[in-house]
């Protein structure tokens, strides 16, 4: 690694990675707020299809955010890697001689602050649509931060798998939700129980640890993933 | 020491290796479940409680492990594949997916079979049983991301990384039932502690596991030797030898 001030250090690195996609994302803002509106309205489609009764409503609802967020993250994750392959930048990027798995962590994880976090926030929106009780919106919003963090990277790895393949957007998802079902199950677990006024430390903890696993090990599998993509 | 490991990763030599062991397996693993399925059905004595329906158990529990046995394999020649960058290894975690497949079917519908009578239902969305179907999942997607790509090598690449982030599936079906109170019974047979189940029940069970990987082996033989022809089919070593025969 040569010693030259040329070289960026790893702090400005990601500050240049999250800076270029930020801008990037805010001059076509309205493509990062697609998945957020299909979010609000997959969640409209179980009152119209089930009842508009909010007693019902209210027993489903923590299963139909989290699958409505499942999907919604797997709608987003198309806009993750796809322009940077096809234009060149990624391959770019494997040559750079910088580290990928630092790079493309903090890809994801800016990924996540425009599709992840915005879910959270609309915690509210769907909490009311669905009848639950505002005690239990905190707990839905801080298993939804945690699950959507899990989900970005599980689906950042799948997309790196996936990004050379034609129409590979099913493919991405047959391959992720699997994946995925274990940060679902504890997720929704998680508002279920804070419904039934039961302590809900355990499957938030879960999440956590899911969260710092996949933080820790998937850079690694990102990175080995991108490079079998990129290199042809 | 490691010569074994070395000349194996030639295609010749584990084509011809494959087989000559191919006999030994198959008829080794025939012998072995006839004698399993006699044990099970007839030696083995009757439960008190479930009488003759549990039986189903000397199928169900043997591929049960062999569905996970199978991703483990698939998973290690993945990682050898992509450290030490041998083909064949790739070629072996591809002829395995199948098999590993069909195993998780097997286990999925002898398991219903037995629930039916034993709990009442075909289906239940406890633990174990939800983590089995994922795995099932998981082989499939495995084999989609495969099927995807035209160029051998970076399907080889690709689903290796697959395989090895989906093994972390692997110890959740296994602890399943032991970090949740669940309705699928407990671990029967533990490495540490005497088993709660007898003996005279167990031995079948055991045997028919060991019948189950035997044949597994015999089956993998056969499909590696047609994984390695179809990857080799423009070598020389394969035209020269179809030719002198």
């Amino acid at each position: 690694m040569p010693a030259g001030s040329t070289q960026p250090g790893l702090l400005r690195l990601i500050g240049l990675v999250v800076g270029r996609d930020l801008k990037l994302a805010f001059r076509h803002w309205d493509q990062v707020i697609q998945p957020l509106i299909f979010f609000a309205i997959v969640t409209t489609l179980f009152p119209l299809a089930i009842s508009p009764a909010l007693e019902e409503l209210r027993r489903i609802a923590p299963g139909v955010v989290w699958v409505a967020a499942m999907l919604a993250s797997l709608l987003a994750l198309e806009s993750l890697f796809r322009a940077d392959v096809e234009d060149g930048t990624m391959e770019q990027w494997t040559l750079s001689g910088q580290p990928l798995s630092v790079m493309l962590l903090a890809k994801t994880a800016t990924h996540w602050l425009l599709t992840g976090l915005p879910l959270v926030l609309m915690v509210p929106i769907v909490g009311t649509a669905l009848g639950m009780p505002r005690s239990v919106w905190p707990v839905l919003a801080a298993s939804l931060a945690l699950g959507t963090g899990c989900l970005s990277i599980l689906g950042g790895i799948g997309a790196a798998l996936t990004v050379g393949v034609r129409r590979g957007s099913v493919l991405l998802a047959l391959l992720v939700l699997p994946l995925e079902m274990p940060v679902l199950i504890f997720g929704a677990r998680a508002v279920d129980m804070a419904m039934h006024g039961d302590p809900v430390s355990g499957p938030l903890n879960l999440l956590a640890a899911m969260l710092l696993l996949f933080l820790s090990l998937g850079p690694f599998a990102l990175a080995a993933a991108m490079r079998i993509s990129v290199e042809s | 020491m490691w010569l074994w490991f070395h000349k194996l990763s030639s295609p010749p030599y584990a084509y011809r290796t494959a087989g000559k062991l191919r006999p030994w397996f198959f008829w080794l693993a025939l012998a072995v479940i006839a004698f399993s399925t006699y044990g099970g059905l007839v030696l083995a004595p009757m439960d008190y409680q479930q009488k003759d329906a549990y039986r189903i158990i000397y199928v169900h529990m043997p591929s049960a492990s062999m569905s996970l046995m199978v991703y483990v394999v698939m998973a290690i020649a993945s990682a050898v594949g992509i450290i030490w960058r041998m083909k064949l290894a790739h070629a072996l975690a591809a002829a395995a997916a199948p098999v590993g497949a069909w195993f998780t079917v097997l286990t999925l519908a002898t398991g219903s079979i037995y629930g039916k009578p034993m709990w009442g239902t075909w289906w239940e969305w406890d633990p174990r049983l939800t983590s089995e179907l994922i795995q099932l999942f998981l082989y499939l997607g495995y084999m989609a991301l495969r099927s995807s790509f035209d160029d051998v090598q970076r399907a080889d690449r690709a689903s290796a990384i697959l395989a090895i982030v989906g093994v972390v599936n692997v110890p959740i079906v296994k602890y399943s039932v032991v970090w949740w109170n669940s309705l699928h019974q407990g671990p029967s047979i533990s490495k540490l502690s005497a088993p709660s189940i007898s003996m005279s029940m167990a031995w079948p069970m055991l045997l028919m596991l060991l019948g189950f990987v035997l044949y597994f082996a015999a089956i993998m033989c056969d499909r590696l030797r047609a994984e390695i022809l179809r990857r080799e089919r423009n070598a020389s070593w394969l035209i020269e030898s179809a030719v002198r025969s």
